[in-house]
């Protein structure tokens, strides 16, 4: 648990010095123009980083959940919206289909996925269905052989890029949260259109759509484990994309710590870089302090996943507590670097607004504490 | 194609700091990384791999933590590894290095190509390569910019600061590399899996036979009085007249008027 394996340690390897080299350099410019990279993505997932996860009879490198947190830290580290694209691919959209596809679907769709051919996504949010998952509005009947759809979900990373979607729909009202079942959709499929782009304040490199859908057709094959098993695989889907997030956060976090750092060394005022102040090095103590606690949140819980062990109530722990830290951490790297830390020539602010994401999607932190409550009292 | 590739475990210069009173080199805590040029020529060597088939294996004379900077090599796709690693060897200087990598080279059976990066970036010093080669008694052709093989010739674009030398040889050779002939590609996930999960079969003095009078601390004559950076040479300047006797003439005048002879 706190010595890294062989394997573990290489994959980060992997991951930091693909994000240190081809990440980095353009992230900047990535926010400035809100422009996601499909190239960059892909040369991403070309090295494997979407397959660690998965076995190797569906285009999976054999690894494990840790291993593939690692991963999302370390490209996080350069730039959290490629970050939480790569999350979304793997945890919301590859991972779902294969804890409850069938063989069929597995074959069909975790293998491009985590072969990096294609790109996912998870549809789940609507305008008025956010923390309140289960009053979905987009509605699937049954006709003959498939589904038809109609709806629409909002803030979809990935939308629009990904070729796979995870889509969830009501196909019995009368049953509430177990009336809802899930989908999937590819895109191009007819009817399946795109909404807005969202303009962001952070994570700004990804791309977040509305999808739309009118009369889509969808087979019945692509039907995602039962009818009425829907919300079920939301939420289990969703323990583990918030591992992911927490792994952004603290990706996050530690980007902003480590520019923090080396600003205070290098900056001098009153004949000594400020660093030689408490005032200074205290704060960085804390910020230190805070980013290993968790960090340690964050592997547990990935170290639960792996061992099939329950790890809803850990995850929660993880992303509740990494993405508050993340947002305090960025916050006193902007105020270390001070007037340079708000500008745009450093990226402390560019930290500080995708740090305040993680507090909100995949869960609101009030929903994670509903979880971790839940889990305490019971 | 049979290519071997030699690559160096050494200290991210990065990293490195410099010890203000001893003014030598802060070892401890600095990470350690595959020499940048080495892993060029690993590069160059799964291209040609690509291009023309074959087989190609990575050597590297260190310490056992030296298997780590072959683990990389073999994540980037490199087919098998050898580490060459006997206390014995211990203190070695570029000669005794290079007739160490010489000696388990011929070890390894037929080779046609040889590849080495120009030179590592702890030591800067640039002879084991054509040390290998010397010793092997085949030809070297050193800061190799671009590499063609046609059957059994090779054909490089030698780098020189003010063009390309172009030299052809027969196979085999040694070759070493600059950087602008490739980028290292990274290791893949799957790669490093497989790299991980390899034993790469370590060779001692007595495996390679060697001699122990040529390995290690007896078998490195070098002494290091000083270590500088030499001034910048200025240009040199070409004389071309119609023919040899007349630049010949030219010349002669010129070092006289200069006073030198």
């Amino acid at each position: 648990m706190f010595e890294l394996s062989e394997d573990q340690k290489m994959m980060q390897k992997v991951a930091h010095d693909f994000a240190e080299k081809e990440v980095a350099p353009g992230a900047e410019e990535r926010d400035e123009h809100e422009t996601f990279s499909r190239p960059l993505y892909d040369a991403m997932v070309g090295l494997g980083l979407s397959s660690i996860c998965f076995p190797e009879q569906y285009g999976g490198a054999d690894g494990d959940v840790l291993s593939y947190i690692l991963a999302i830290e370390e490209i996080s580290k350069a730039d959290s919206g490629l970050g939480i694209s790569l999350s979304a691919t793997v945890s919301l959209c590859a991972w779902p289909i294969f804890a409850f596809g069938t063989e069929e679907q597995k074959m069909k769709y975790v293998k491009p996925l985590a072969e990096g051919a294609q790109m996912g996504a998870f549809g789940l949010t609507e305008p008025g269905a956010g923390t309140d998952a289960g009053s979905q509005q987009t509605v699937a009947v049954r006709d003959g052989d498939n589904y038809i759809i109609n709806g629409s979900k909002i803030f979809i990373t990935n939308g629009g890029e990904a070729e796979v979607y995870i889509v969830f729909a009501m196909t019995d009202k009368s049953k509430g949260v177990r009336g809802i079942s899930a989908f999937i959709l590819e895109k191009g499929m007819p009817g399946f259109t795109f909404g807005k782009k969202e303009h962001k304040m952070g994570i700004r490199s990804s791309q977040t759509m509305e999808l739309i859908f009118q009369d889509v057709k969808v087979p019945a094959a692509n039907l995602l484990g039962k009818e009425g098993e829907g919300f079920k695989i939301a939420m289990t889907t969703l323990d583990g994309g918030r591992i992911g997030v927490a792994a952004q956060a603290l990706g996050i976090a530690q980007a902003a710590f480590d520019a923090a750092v080396k600003y205070s060394k290098e900056r001098v005022q009153f004949g000594k870089p400020i660093s030689a102040n408490q005032a200074i090095s205290f704060m960085l103590a804390d910020m230190a302090t805070k980013i290993d606690a968790a960090r340690l949140l964050v592997y547990r819980a990935a170290s639960f996943k792996d061992a099939h062990k329950p790890y809803s109530k850990e995850a929660a722990m993880a992303k509740l507590f990494a993405s508050d830290i993340a947002m305090e951490v960025t916050t006193d790297a902007v105020q270390i670097l001070g007037g340079y830390g708000y500008i745009r020539e450093y990226p402390t602010e560019r930290y500080m607004r995708d740090a305040k994401i993680c507090q909100i999607y995949e869960g609101t932190n009030q929903a994670q504490r509903m979880v971790i409550g839940g889990a305490v009292l019971r | 194609m049979e290519i071997v590739v030699c690559v160096k475990q050494v200290p991210d210069t990065t990293e490195v700091k410099i010890d203000p009173v001893k003014n030598t080199l802060i070892r401890e805590g600095v990470p350690s990384i595959v020499n940048p040029f080495d892993k060029i020529a690993v590069e160059v060597a799964l291209q040609l791999k690509e291009k023309h088939g074959g087989r190609v294996r990575v050597i590297s004379m260190g310490p056992p933590q030296a298997a780590d900077a072959l683990k990389e090599c073999l994540a980037m796709g490199a087919d098998e590894a050898v580490l060459v690693s006997d206390r014995a060897f211990g203190g070695a200087d570029t000669l005794a290095t290079a007739y160490a990598l010489s000696t388990s080279i011929e070890k390894m059976g037929p080779v046609d190509l040889i590849i080495c990066g120009k030179q590592a970036i702890d030591g800067d010093t640039a002879q084991v390569g054509p040390g290998i080669a010397e010793n092997l008694g085949i030809p070297q052709i050193t800061y190799a910019a671009k590499i063609e093989i046609n059957g059994n010739m090779i054909k490089v674009d030698r780098e020189h600061e003010d063009g390309y030398e172009i030299m052809e040889a027969p196979l085999p050779v040694m070759v070493t590399v600059v950087k602008s002939i490739a980028e290292p590609r990274f290791p893949t996930v799957k790669g490093t899996m497989k790299a991980n999960r390899t034993q790469i079969p370590v060779w001692s003095a007595a495996d390679i036979n060697a001699d122990e009078k040529r390995i290690g601390m007896p078998g490195s004559p070098t002494q290091v009085r000083r270590i500088f950076t030499p001034t910048q040479r200025s240009q040199g300047q070409l004389i071309q007249e119609e023919s040899a006797q007349k630049s010949v003439a030219v010349l002669i005048q010129k070092l006289s008027d200069a006073k030198i002879i």
